[in-house]
């Protein structure tokens, strides 16, 4: 598989308090095209900083980020918005949905941001929605929805504009043991069965066999990557 | 049109708060629509002025009379398109609460001096034609359910009849009207005919309480106004003529500065309504900081979800301010016919609406554009920060 995510010697300092404090350091990191791949780590390792960079939601203080051959620690503003848009697909642990949405309008909200007319945004959202199992909810509020419902909709958006790659950032951190084995079934079958490349961010052992490769980051560096139940 | 939804999200995060700042900015709009009716009520008579038109009183009082036999020198000045003359006549009807404006004037000058009343032909030649006759404004006439072919027996307050007796008997041949409701309010009045009034009048026969000149342009209003002024400067009748408008502001300011007071009254409603929806999308973007947050992640761009915030208050604002508005045209009808047409009638015209407009933008953009621009400017990585 060649790589899709290419990260060379990426560093990020963040200031706090006058204090500069190097979260990663110089790391290197190859993620391949369908890949699965969960980051471990304690608290504080830098885990959600590296998924940060590679979701493009913040840029690095030295180093390269290459998503899909283009150098995204180089786009600014309204370009790097446009390439997200474009290329990525989002999992919270928190699900962050506009709660005075349906499900349907949630699912639909990426799609705004294309061309498509309201028909054809409603039926990417409806097949979106039957993907992950939830049609019948599609006119229900976030509030109307279990947690695993709500995170099947936050899936569901990410995935509606058909991105490169999904970022997860502990997508079954507040779901139940049960729960939790189905969204990860779920984000497994995006991969397998429809070549989404997963980044995943976890400290759940459990989650992370999921995932086709595993690696650790500590203190802002890469410590050691083992290959994962796939 | 697409990001609709999600303004509509962001105001009903919170559908409690959002309605009672509705209904506040409702108010205020309410209050706007009623307090400029009344101030355009006032200045209804310097609006509806025609800047052909030059008016001529005594130069010290415009209780002092002025000789009829002025016309003709006016009438000869350079400039002057045509002159028509009327006085006050002071009248009472029934009782001292029906009083109304009564000019005694030259019909068919008159008429012409004013097109925009409108009067059937008919009546214009009745008018003409009997000495006795009256023209009625229809509202006034509606208001006592006068009908024309009646006598119409009026006392007068300051002319008393060659017999002493203040009580004047006319003929009413017609009724006069406005299709401009602006205009309306000056119809509010009952024109009779000098002819018989002078030649029946005790005291101040042969003069006139005003002239009212027209001009071939505006232009010309300073130099007419003066040469008219000129003919008759050092004579015992000594005359101030001034454009029609001039004349108008000057005469409702006698009353009190409306405009003034409802500008302050407003003033006041408004910076209150500015602190409220301020205070309320401050709020509302503060909670709403997760939601922006990830749109943005999304891939909305800066841009698109500070125009989403000021879209937040601009629909806040410009619904209020039709709803208000609305209201206020709803109820203006009721409050004319509460007066039973003794104050001129009191409407939203289109120009309270394009004002009204114009207020809720700029209020919009004061109260939205702060947050907007803070919004803007968030970093994802920070507002999700807890929320992930």
């Amino acid at each position: 598989m060649s790589a899709l995510v290419e990260i060379r010697g990426v560093t990020k300092v963040y200031e706090r308090g006058g204090h500069q404090l190097e979260v990663l350091h110089k790391v290197d990191l190859d993620i391949a095209a369908g890949d699965f791949v969960a980051l471990m780590g304690p608290s504080g390792s830098g885990k959600t900083t590296l998924l940060n960079l590679i979701g493009g939601l913040d840029r690095p203080t030295a180093g390269a980020v290459t998503v899909d051959g283009q150098r995204i620690d180089q786009l600014r503003g309204g370009a790097l918005s446009r390439w997200r848009a474009a290329h990525v697909g989002f999992v919270f642990q928190f699900y962050n949905l506009l709660p005075a949405l349906t499900a349907e309008r949630n699912v639909e909200l990426p799609l705004l941001l294309t061309d498509l007319g309201a028909g054809q945004r409603r039926h990417r959202a409806a097949i979106a929605l039957t993907l992950v199992g939830l049609a019948d909810r599609a006119q229900h509020r976030p509030k109307e929805l279990s947690g695993g419902q709500e995170q099947r909709v936050a899936i569901a958006r990410a995935i509606v504009s058909d991105p490169t790659l999904l970022v997860c950032d502990e997508p079954t951190g507040d779901l139940d043991r049960e729960t939790a084995a189905a969204i990860l079934g779920l984000i497994q079958m995006l991969n397998r069965e429809h070549g989404k490349t997963v980044v995943m961010v976890t400290h759940d052992p459990k989650a992370a066999e999921y995932a086709r490769r595993r690696l650790y980051l500590d203190k802002g560096t890469l410590t050691s990557g083992t290959d994962g139940a796939a | 049109m697409r990001y609709l939804p999600l303004v509509g999200a962001a105001l009903f995060r919170r559908p409690t708060r959002t309605i009672l700042t509705l209904l506040s900015v409702l108010v205020a709009y309410l209050l706007f629509g009623l307090l400029y009716a009344v101030q355009l009520a006032f200045q209804s008579g310097a609006d509806t002025a025609d800047a052909r038109r030059l008016l001529t009183t005594a130069r010290y009082s415009i209780i002092d009379l002025l000789p009829i036999s002025y016309l003709g020198p006016i009438e000869r000045v350079p400039g002057v398109v045509s002159v028509a003359h009327a006085e006050w006549f002071g009248a009472k009807y029934q009782n001292e609460s029906n009083a109304f404006p009564v000019f005694a004037v030259d019909p068919l000058r008159y008429l012409d001096m004013y097109p925009e009343f409108v009067v059937p032909p008919a009546a214009r030649e009745r008018f003409a034609a009997t000495r006795t006759g009256a023209l009625a404004g229809r509202r006034l006439a509606d208001r006592y359910h006068w009908v024309v072919g009646q006598r119409l027996p009026i006392s007068s307050e300051i002319h008393p009849k060659v017999d002493g007796s203040l009580a004047w008997e006319f003929d009413l041949v017609g009724t006069l009207d406005a299709e401009d409701p602006a205009v309306q309010g000056n119809t509010d009045l009952v024109l009779i005919n000098v002819a018989y009034f002078d030649e029946a009048r005790l005291l101040g026969r042969g003069r006139t309480g005003w002239y009212i000149e027209r001009i071939a342009e505006p232009a010309q209003a300073k130099t007419v106004s003066a040469e008219i002024d000129r003919l008759f400067a050092n004579s015992p009748d000594e005359t101030r003529t001034q454009p029609e408008k001039e004349f108008a502001v000057g005469f409702a300011k006698q009353i009190g500065d409306m405009g003034a007071l409802v500008t302050r009254i407003l003033a006041a409603v408004f910076f209150t309504i500015l602190l409220l929806t301020g205070n309320t999308m401050a709020q509302s973007v503060r909670e709403g900081i997760p939601e922006l947050a990830i749109l943005k992640t999304l891939g909305f761009s800066d841009r698109t979800v500070a125009a989403l915030v000021l879209a937040e208050a601009l629909c806040l604002l410009l619904f209020g301010a039709l709803l208000g508005l609305a209201g206020a045209t709803a109820l203006l009808p009721g409050v004319n016919r509460s007066t039973g047409g003794r104050f001129p009638p009191l409407f939203v015209s289109g120009a309270t609406w394009l004002y009204g407009a114009v207020i809720a933008v700029a209020l919009a953009f004061a109260v939205g554009l702060p947050p907007a621009l803070r919004v803007a400017r968030l970093r994802i990585v920070d507002a999700l920060a807890g929320h992930r």
